[in-house]
């Protein structure tokens, strides 16, 4: 089938994204704000149709174990969950992410810490791009700002989880996830045959012909010395997706003096105080990281030196201001804007944080 | 008789099963796990479906279970091989996928797991074994210790005022409408070992041919962690193990 203009919610977008990229398996556990993506999977039972496994799990923690192991098999697998369900799965991430295994793990973001609320924020920045799991690794981050991304997105992360067998984390926030926009959805593709599957994936785990030494999946390894190997040689795997893979979008970069710099919803608010800005004759920027990591820092560091300061707009307490800080290697002043608790704020209050920090000359 | 009279393949009555490989075991002497599996291995040997064959592997004792069986494998994390197994049988229907696991990963830590795979009747079978102890990290308390049970975090001796009874994690598996057939065995005698294979080849056919969650207990002794002889182990086992944990099955619907 071809592709499809609907429109629909950011999760159900990521539902008809996953059938329709030929995604093996999806298991998840319900949360508010990201509920959509598990029920529109049951309603329209792939099953049925492509052959896709959709299980409702007993837990975050078992439906982050289900993705570890349907990925150690080599097939194309997927969880989702808000906050406080991927603070669960985080010991099952790290375990992914040693096992080299592509995933994609959707987290739409609400606010926190603890239980919180279920409204939106952007208070897991640290969580997905630094660790949250235990141990060195990384994982490929992407913030999608519109239904559309959330779609796509789902086929970006798992071609970037199998090409560099690592697990990608779709860092969506509650806004995204809820709102309804046009999306045009994918045409439909089929989903990898075994023989595909061998051949992609020679290391899966699938059963042992006579012809070949068993393939065993384990982040065990109790010598120091091919443990550090192993760790050497993910920190090569981040080097060079680092190198390769930093995707980020600039608006109206050309002639700026001041820089906002915001990703996810967020952007979309900024973007729309630049334009009042802009109407006002002060010439302001956007620079929306779409990588969380690899951050998009020569970007920064580039835009840092032509501007009299950057203001980072979140929503949380001051996060990617911290990746911000490092690139722009204190050229120029960095300042924070950030609501919590669930608050999306409006363009004026990012016109109004701008005018608290820069007087532009007239 | 000579030496190679003997060695001749017409000969030979027992033979080390081809997928236990040479790599020396990290087992104690007296220990279980080896015996539990030779018969893991033989079984799937005699079932021809070492092709199809996906173990998974627990944290604990039996945690580098890959390196000596040849089959392929996934190593869990604590608790987890349920979940793991789960989906790859749902998404490779026509695999043998068994797990491997001990008393704290199976009824402690994983007890989640444990219960929602084999409520929801999923196509595997799940070795647990049972030897009252953490073995791996010093013989501390297991969920099923004894009562009276010394070990490193119970040195006077389990007291279920403080640390609760000892979990009978097989009869609660039994009552779930997902198990087709729940049995506890042990391989303390070389008849105890015959029947232990017999319920180890009955778990994987049935999980082969969709029959819902298979168990297979094996009461099992740890010398090391019960400051025993492996023989005292085993007669110890005999003694106060099956009291508690009597074997025999628990539910069989295949029958």
């Amino acid at each position: 089938m071809e592709e499809e203009i609907r429109l629909m919610k950011g999760n159900e977008a990521v539902a008809h994204a996953a059938i329709r990229y030929g995604v093996d398996g999806y298991f998840g556990y319900p949360i508010t704000p990201q509920s959509e993506i598990l029920e529109t999977l049951e309603e329209l039972m792939p099953w049925d149709t492509t052959g896709m496994v959709v299980l409702q799990a007993e837990s975050e923690v078992a439906a982050i174990n289900m993705v570890y192991g349907g990925a150690s098999t080599g097939k194309a697998v997927m969880t989702s969950s808000s906050s406080p369900g991927i603070s669960l799965k985080m010991e099952g991430i790290s375990y992914v992410a040693a096992g080299e295994l592509p995933a994609l793990i959707i987290n739409c973001m609400r606010g926190g810490p603890g239980l919180g609320t279920i409204q939106p924020s952007q208070a897991d920045y640290f969580q997905a791009t630094k660790g949250g799991g235990h141990g060195d690794y990384r994982l490929i981050v992407l913030a999608p700002a519109t239904v559309q991304e959330m779609a796509d997105f789902v086929g970006l992360g798992f071609d970037l989880a199998f090409k560099y067998r690592n697990p990608v984390m779709m860092l969506a926030d509650g806004v995204v996830g809820q709102m309804m926009e046009k999306v045009v959805l994918p045409p439909y593709r089929p989903r990898r045959t075994a023989e595909q599957i061998a051949e992609q994936c020679p290391w899966a785990v699938t059963g042992k012909p006579a012809t070949r030494k068993p393939n065993v999946l384990t982040t065990l390894e109790l010598d120091p010395v091919l443990m550090e190997k192993h760790n050497d040689d993910l920190q090569e795997k981040y080097r060079i997706i680092s190198e390769n893979e930093v995707r980020y979008q600039e608006y109206y970069t050309d002639d700026c003096e001041y820089l906002i710099m915001a990703f996810g919803s967020v952007a979309r608010i900024c973007l729309k105080a630049i334009e009042e800005l802009r109407k006002e004759g002060v010439k302001v920027g956007l620079l929306r990281p779409i990588t969380l990591w690899p951050f998009p820092s020569d970007a920064v560091e580039r835009l840092a030196s032509k501007v009299k300061g950057i203001i980072v707009a979140e929503l949380n307490a001051g996060q990617m201001i911290e990746d911000v800080m490092l690139a722009s290697k204190n050229v120029t002043p960095v300042y924070h804007f950030g609501r919590t608790g669930g608050i999306v704020p409006d363009p004026q209050e990012v016109i109004d944080s701008f005018y608290n920090y820069f007087t532009p000359e007239p | 008789m000579t030496r190679d009279y003997i060695k001749k393949p017409e000969n030979i009555v027992a033979a080390k099963p081809r997928l236990l490989n040479d790599n020396t075991m990290h087992y104690c002497p007296g220990c279980s796990h080896g015996v539990v599996h030779k018969i893991i291995a033989q079984v799937i040997e005699e079932m021809g479906v070492e092709d199809k064959t996906i173990g998974i592997a627990p944290v604990g004792c039996a945690v580098m279970a890959y390196n000596y069986i040849d089959v392929d494998w996934i190593e869990a994390a604590h608790g987890r091989a349920p979940a793991i197994a789960t989906a790859v049988n749902r998404l490779n229907p026509d695999r043998l996928v068994f797990t491997y696991q001990g008393d704290g990963d199976f009824a402690a830590i994983g007890t989640a797991e444990s219960i929602h795979a084999a409520n929801r009747g999923e196509n595997i079978a799940i070795i647990f074994i049972n030897n009252a102890i953490y073995g791996m990290t010093g013989g501390q308390m297991a969920p099923t210790t004894l009562e009276g049970m010394k070990t490193a975090t119970t040195p006077y001796g389990r007291r279920v005022d403080l640390n609760g009874y000892p979990i009978k994690i097989s009869d609660i598996l039994a009552m779930l409408d997902g198990t087709c057939y729940v049995t506890r065995q042990a391989v303390h005698t070389p008849a105890a070992v015959k029947k232990a294979k017999k319920a180890i080849r009955q778990a994987f056919e049935n999980a082969l041919a969709h029959r819902g969650t298979s168990v297979v207990e094996i009461v099992a002794t740890c010398s090391s962690g019960w400051k025993m002889t492996p023989a005292k182990a085993n007669e110890w086992m005999a003694q106060h193990m099956t009291e508690k944990y009597p074997l025999g099955d628990l539910k069989n619907t295949v029958e």
